[in-house]
């Protein structure tokens, strides 16, 4: 009977090759840990931010007088509501979560390598429009922070030369935040970023079967073969893959549904306690903080100061940047277990730096503070011309690049030193110490201990 | 690989733990429970009579808070049967209507259980009177927090220079006048030897631990319909949290069978 329902199907459909391709006989490497969870998880994630957000568009009424009290009327009124918007709000954060430790899995295990460009790319595309979706929906509740938020993110475009105060008002559809605008991020929230965003997560998953999954070793599968054609490391993604992803969802719906039932505001940082007032354009809030998946990039922003179209630059550039790893990173090994050790310190440093950004977000500005902002910004940067020196570690000479970006800190440190200027002054003396120490971790070390310049030998097979 | 799995939960929990406790500098804690029927009554009370001839409470609803208080109106809700449910719940609707409700519908009729909790001040003279009309306070227990809200209605002071003849050390030069006096009696702002504190000038119709428990109740109340939700949730979150351990036992049960002759 089955098997009669699908032959018929099968005649008119490749449902078997589909099923057979992407996950029956899809080969994926045996040695997949525990970063390996989170491309499963953001999938999940995506699911329930469409269905949560389906069920929240039946009862959200996107007007300007209406809509805080339509997210409060599903918050007390409608049966459930408040699980449901809980769910959206904390998937939000969590898709964000799952997806930064998505990208540095990429990262240390160098999957952004060949073949693997447009998966890193179209993934790139997906963090961009991620980024858009997030903004978007969170002007939707139209708290105070909502409205603020979002005057500050569409004033970035404000600063662009010329053209800027035009471009804003474009988006926003009146010269202030207004109910033009909620109605235009309404529709692009629920309707053309969801079509975007799905249709760039099949792509990635297309573009990732073809060119097969990337593994802890960094070793390629592929090459060696029995047979039948099947790769010697590789094992049939169902059963192995899907049993061993559903012990990773329990895992994750357990902290997941945590945050919804005994912590959904999770101390402000899921949900502003400023946006708990309905939108004010009369009544700034005291310190105005994007939502914490946007801080790192927000800080960047701070702390180039030069003008304000180039601190708009340097925040997109900060974005940019990650998707050129591919071909900023030259070096043939692709994962952190094999190659030097100042490439692992690196790395380290690189998501710590990233860290440090992302905190100094939600903080107001004082001149410790923003002289760190400053110092972690150029780490940012530099990360990647570190990298990109990293990519012959034999061949490099690491001193004089040492000295080379060494002297570029301290180039920028003597246009921005004013005495006149003392707590500012103050901090730059004494946090060069962040910038010089950096590059001594992963250039001159290197370049003077050999032990941290050593890469070791890439086995044939996977080893764990 | 588990007790990776272990530890990165715990780092994802620990934030929970570490920020649940927000809120301004030098607050003292508010203690409220928000189970504790008889302080939210009160609370209530003290709202209706107090605040709300200024401030609204939109998002709720009269028969919602009552439910919540221990006080159904629905005989489904009363947890009794039959003649007694309707008995339960009449008496309810009577012990509300006349105790809370203090509006009317447009034909002069008290408002009805089912309406939203509105304010009749009207906006725009509101805001003529005080400055900036009187926020609506549905969400104001999440927006300032329990603590904040404990301290603010308890440190109003006499000050000749503002217009309503009080300022509050919590929130200076608030367009609110100083509402409970006559509950809580005025306060004069003293300076110290370790800064600024408050003593009760006249006292008023309450002692200090009788007023206490009004401030408290109200601050209870008004936390409560911040977020109804919050009186439900945690005990769905223990189901829940007791459904996953299960969940995830078996599926790292089904995994390990599965992945038995990979080596």
């Amino acid at each position: 009977m089955m098997q009669g329902l699908l032959n018929w199907i099968d005649a008119r459909f490749p449902l078997t090759k589909v099923w057979n391709e992407h996950l029956a006989e899809y080969y994926a490497p045996k040695n997949f840990n525990f970063w390996y969870f989170f491309g499963s998880l953001a999938l999940l994630v995506l699911v329930i931010q469409i269905v949560s957000g389906i069920f929240l568009t039946m009862h959200y009424k996107p007007d300007a007088e209406m809509a805080y009290a339509s997210v409060e009327y599903i918050m007390r009124d409608v049966p459930g509501g408040w699980f449901i918007r809980y769910m959206h709000s904390t998937g939000a954060s969590a898709f964000f979560i799952v997806v930064y430790l998505h990208m540095f899995r990429g990262l240390i295990y160098g999957s952004y390598k060949g073949p693997r460009e447009l998966v890193w790319l179209i993934g790139m595309a997906i963090y961009l429009a991620l980024m858009a979706e997030a903004f978007m929906g969170y002007l939707l509740p139209w708290g105070n922070m909502s409205y603020w938020g979002a005057q500050v993110i569409i004033n970035l475009f404000n600063t662009i030369p010329v053209i800027g105060s035009d471009v804003s008002t474009w988006i926003r559809g009146d010269y202030v935040i207004a109910d033009a605008t909620l109605n235009r991020l309404f529709a692009l929230h629920v309707a053309a970023l969801p079509l975007v965003l799905v249709a760039l997560v099949f792509v990635h998953i297309v573009a990732l079967h073809v060119v097969g999954s990337n593994n802890p070793d960094g070793v390629e599968i592929k090459k060696l073969k029995d047979e039948n054609g099947i790769p010697l490391d590789g094992i049939p993604f169902h059963p192995y893959y899907t049993v061993k992803d559903i012990v990773g969802v329990g895992v994750f719906l357990l902290v997941f549904f945590a945050i919804i039932f005994f912590g959904p505001e999770m101390g402000g940082y899921f949900l502003e306690h400023a946006n708990f007032e309905p939108a004010n354009p009369l009544k700034t809030p005291e310190h105005i903080a994007p939502v914490w998946y946007f801080t790192p990039f927000y800080t960047v922003l701070r702390a180039v100061t030069l003008s304000p179209f180039m601190g708009t630059l340097a925040m997109f550039g900060a974005i940019v940047l990650l998707a050129l790893l591919p071909w900023i990173d030259g070096n043939p090994i692709k994962s952190w277990r094999y190659r030097s050790k100042a490439h692992t310190i690196n790395i380290l440093l690189f998501a710590a730096c990233f860290l440090v950004l992302g905190y100094l977000g939600v903080k107001p500005v004082i001149p410790m503070l923003k002289e760190l902002g400053t110092r972690m910004t150029e780490i940012y940067f530099m990360f990647f011309i570190v990298l990109w020196i990293h990519s012959k570690p034999g061949k490099a000479n690491f001193v004089m690049w040492f000295l080379i970006l060494a002297a570029v800190i301290v180039g920028i440190d003597l246009f921005r030193y004013n005495p006149e200027a003392t707590d500012d002054a103050s901090q730059i003396v004494w946090q060069w110490i962040f910038p010089i120490g950096y590059l001594a971790l992963t250039l001159l070390l290197p370049g003077v201990v050999k032990s941290f310049n050593t890469e070791k030998i890439v086995p044939e097979r996977v080893t764990s | 690989m588990r007790k990776k799995v272990i530890a990165f939960a715990a780092t994802l929990l620990l934030p929970v733990s570490l920020m649940a406790n927000s809120g301004g500098e030098n607050l003292e804690p508010a203690n409220i429970d928000l189970h504790d029927h008889k302080s939210l009554q009160n609370g209530a009370k003290y709202f209706v009579n107090y605040c709300m001839g200024c401030h609204g409470l939109k998002a709720s609803r009269y028969n919602r808070i009552a439910k919540d208080m221990g006080l159904p109106v629905n005989p489904k809700q009363t947890g009794k049967t039959g003649k007694e449910a309707d008995q339960v719940a009449d008496a309810n609707a009577k012990l509300i209507t006349e105790n809370l409700i203090f509006t009317t519908d447009e034909e002069g009729k008290p408002s009805s259980l089912g309406s939203l909790m509105l304010s009749s001040i009207p906006p725009k003279d509101a805001a003529k009177w005080f400055g900036a009309p009187p926020p609506d306070l549905s969400t104001v227990g999440r927006l300032r927090g329990a603590d904040w809200i404990y301290n603010y209605l308890k440190s109003f002071y006499l000050d000749p220079k503002r217009p309503t003849g009080v300022n509050n050390t919590v929130f200076k030069n608030v367009g609110m006048p100083h509402v409970l006096w006559e509950l809580q009696g005025w306060q004069k702002l003293e300076e110290g030897e370790h800064g600024h504190h408050l003593v009760l000038d006249k006292p008023g119709k309450l002692s200090p631990e009788e007023y206490d428990v009004v401030v408290r109740d109200l601050t209870n109340f008004l936390t409560y319909v911040g977020e109804p939700a919050q009186l439900v949730r945690k005990k769905y979150g223990v189901f829940a949290m007791i459904l996953l351990v299960i969940f995830i036992g078996v599926a790292y049960a089904m995994k390990k069978e599965f992945w038995k002759d990979i080596h």
